[in-house]
């Protein structure tokens, strides 16, 4: 083992402890929130994962975005598969340790310059739609600042990390053909070939160091690229698996009926019961805050949710209420969670685990005038490709604006009192309800 | 009925926006007749009926919609209702998917639904001529389409009237909102530079419909009232999908 292979051991497992010392505090923070039972059984759950996030099922609704997004996954995935030869080529010494395999290895070398060479332009695609054509979904205020850098420098560190890929391949192809000493006779280069021909007048040491530097250029910046998941909208390429796998399987009108508040409705309903004796199981327990003030009251899926969010702003397309100019942004949401969260997770690591600010989620992040502009429509969890759902977070800060904070519009106020009084919205009488059968 | 002993086949919730609503009046109205029409057994609860409490919850307040919820659950327990259609997807919603946890466990049914079964089942004819050849564009209610997957009862039912439906660009699990859901109905929008049933409007008149037909009491104001902003009152009009079974079979 030379030093080279030392170094790289080095880097490799430096980068594994970093990313996953990262990896923790991430699901610290999500299990700030409280404990939720997964909806529906494993295998209904595992079906819309393989579907969703595996399948990319949802991705094609917006068809040039999703074939585009597609190609990038699948680049992904399959380049990886090179990771391994990569790994263990940097601590043994060795070069192309799979190319035994002959035929075999040369078809997958081959498909990987094919998806590199997709993926890079897909790459360079998205780079120009984001920044120069003038989609509305990408110019809305909440991606100012960092989230637009963090999409920009994700898209071109994968044009490097792919151009690093097959640059080093015509590197070694023409290595090969100079017979030089370690460059095994091996693999078949269908891209990189096309560009190969300007290498030629090359001498053998220059050919090396190119066909090195892009080989440390390519681990080294997947290991950073790694690194950097944690602190990125591109955690996604991760959490997308599990948060597809407990996304919401009931119907998407359906809101989740709050347990706190049916023990204390049949409490009121029932003529026998005694509001004095003291409940056994509640009393022990510090009343819960009905709805969410901050991101402690929202659950573990919801904040695994805001995590998983790639900022890709489906939801806030859609959105009636965004496209109609009002403030609310189911994106925006989702970022000031994990905003937010991460601000918690911040506190928490420099001052303790029992350390609160003083800042909430509903207030310092969101406003009200968002809050209360959602139709409730579903367009935004409909369009999620991995199905987060900022509605159900929506829903907590408002019962928490109106059951703890008593701040309903006037308007509401009115519309409650109705309800309360005579079992309709509207003032009308509970009486006249059949008056419509007098009609004609 | 429960007095005399006898069971309808279905219970008719008529919702607050059916009972009081000028216009959703005439569908409660136009669905009562047609039921009639198919020899349906059905029963409303009349002043018995409360609020589902649909609004108080999306509006937040929890303890109303249980409150309200608890209620009704007692009445239709109380009559032993198994089965119920309402022409307002809310209340559908609510009924079906939220009543449940609360106790309160029936078969429930959009008004679409149910006379799609009614002609399956070859017990309700629709008569085609007077809407032949008008263009019908169909407006999903969020809470019918995206809320409960029905997308295809709606459509079905436009197809038996003759008549040639054109589809918005944002149909089906794309269809953009009316603007009432959410308890938005009750209360006066958030600043923005639209409203959201005249971006809806004109999504309806690019498609040059010579009616916009729905499903839902909400969606009917808020498509009747942007129709009414755009002065398109006398080009088209706006009828719920029970409404239109109504006038093609002379009711």
């Amino acid at each position: 083992m030379g030093t080279e292979n030392i170094i790289f051991l080095l880097l490799f497992l430096i980068a594994f402890t970093l990313f996953f010392r990262n990896a923790t505090k991430i699901k610290r923070n999500i299990f700030l929130g409280k404990k939720v039972i997964p909806e529906g059984s494993k295998s209904a759950r595992l079906k819309t994962m393989l579907k969703v996030a595996l399948g990319q099922s949802k991705m094609t609704v917006k068809p040039v975005a999703g074939i585009l997004h597609i190609l990038v996954y699948a680049g992904f995935v399959i380049i990886n598969l090179e990771m391994l030869e990569i790994v263990i080529d940097g601590i043994f010494g060795t070069h192309r340790i799979f190319s035994f395999a002959g035929s075999f290895y040369n078809s997958l070398i081959a498909s990987f310059e094919v998806l590199a060479l997709m993926v890079l332009v897909s790459c360079l695609i998205f780079f120009i739609r984001r920044n120069l054509l003038k989609l509305s979904r990408f110019r809305k205020p909440e991606l100012n600042g960092w989230p637009r850098n963090d999409a920009n420098l994700i898209l071109i560190t994968e044009v490097f990390l792919m151009s690093a890929f097959l640059i080093m391949n015509a590197a070694d192809a023409t290595l090969q053909q100079q017979q030089v000493q370690h460059y095994v006779q091996s693999g078949c280069f269908p891209v990189s070939s096309l560009f190969a021909s300007s290498f030629i007048g090359l001498d053998t040491s220059t050919l090396i160091f190119i066909e090195r530097f892009c080989w440390w250029f390519h681990i080294v910046g997947i290991l950073v690229f790694l690194n950097y998941l944690p602190y990125s909208k591109h955690l996604h390429i991760i959490l997308s698996f599990p948060n597809t796998y407990f996304s919401k399987l009931k119907p998407k009108g359906e809101l989740n009926n709050m347990e706190s508040v049916t023990r204390e409705v049949k409490l009121m309903l029932d003529p026998e019961a005694n509001p004095y004796a003291s409940q056994p199981d509640s009393a022990s327990q510090t009343p819960e805050r009905f709805g969410a003030k901050d991101v402690f009251d929202l659950n573990r899926i919801q904040l695994l949710n805001a995590y998983s969010c790639t900022e890709c702003g489906r939801c806030t397309s859609e959105c009636p209420a965004n496209n109609t100019g009002k403030k609310l942004s189911p994106r925006k949401i989702m970022m000031d969670v994990r905003d937010r969260l991460e601000e918690v997770g911040k506190g928490i690591d420099k001052h303790g685990s029992d350390y609160r600010d003083e800042k909430t989620l509903s207030g310092n992040y969101i406003s009200e005038e968002e809050i209360l502009a959602c139709t409730t429509c579903n367009a935004c969890t409909q369009a999620c490709p991995i199905n987060i759902d900022p509605l159900s977070i929506i829903i907590e800060l408002r019962r928490n604006l109106l059951m703890e904070e008593s701040k309903a519009p006037a308007e509401w106020a009115g519309m409650l009192t109705n309800i309360e009084n005579n079992g309709a919205p509207w003032q009308f009488s509970q009486a006249d309800r059949l008056k419509w059968s007098e009609e004609n | 009925m429960m007095a005399s002993g006898q069971t309808p086949e279905v219970l008719f919730w008529v919702g607050c926006a059916g009972s009081f609503d000028d216009r959703a009046k005439k569908i409660t109205i136009a669905f009562a007749k047609i039921l009639q029409q198919a020899q349906v057994s059905f029963a409303v609860l009349g002043s018995e009926e409360s609020c589902t409490g649909d609004p108080a919850k999306r509006s937040g307040n929890e303890f109303l919609f249980q409150m309200q919820a608890m209620q009704n659950i007692t009445v239709l327990n109380g009559y032993e209702i198994k089965k119920i259609v309402t022409a307002c997807p809310h209340c559908f919603n609510t009924l079906k998917n939220e009543y449940p946890a609360l106790g309160g466990n029936y078969l429930v049914l959009h008004h679409t639904e149910f006379l799609q079964q009614l002609i399956n089942e070859g017990r309700l004819t629709i008569k085609g001529g007077t809407f032949n050849g008008k263009r019908i564009t169909f407006h999903d209610p969020c809470y019918l389409g995206r809320g409960n997957g029905i997308y295809e009862a709606p459509r079905e039912l436009i197809h038996k009237l003759d008549s040639e439906l054109v589809e918005m660009t944002n149909c089906k699990s794309r269809g953009f909102c009316c603007g009432a859901g959410g308890a938005q109905m009750f209360k006066e929008a958030e600043k923005g530079n639209k409203e959201v049933n005249i971006e809806r409007t004109e999504q309806a008149i690019e498609v040059n419909p010579d009616i916009i037909s729905t499903g839902c009491p909400f969606c009917m104001t808020m498509m009747t009232d942007g129709i009414k902003m755009k002065n398109k009152e006398t080009q088209i009009k706006v009828y719920d999908i029970a409404e239109l079974i109504a006038q093609a079979n002379d009711l």
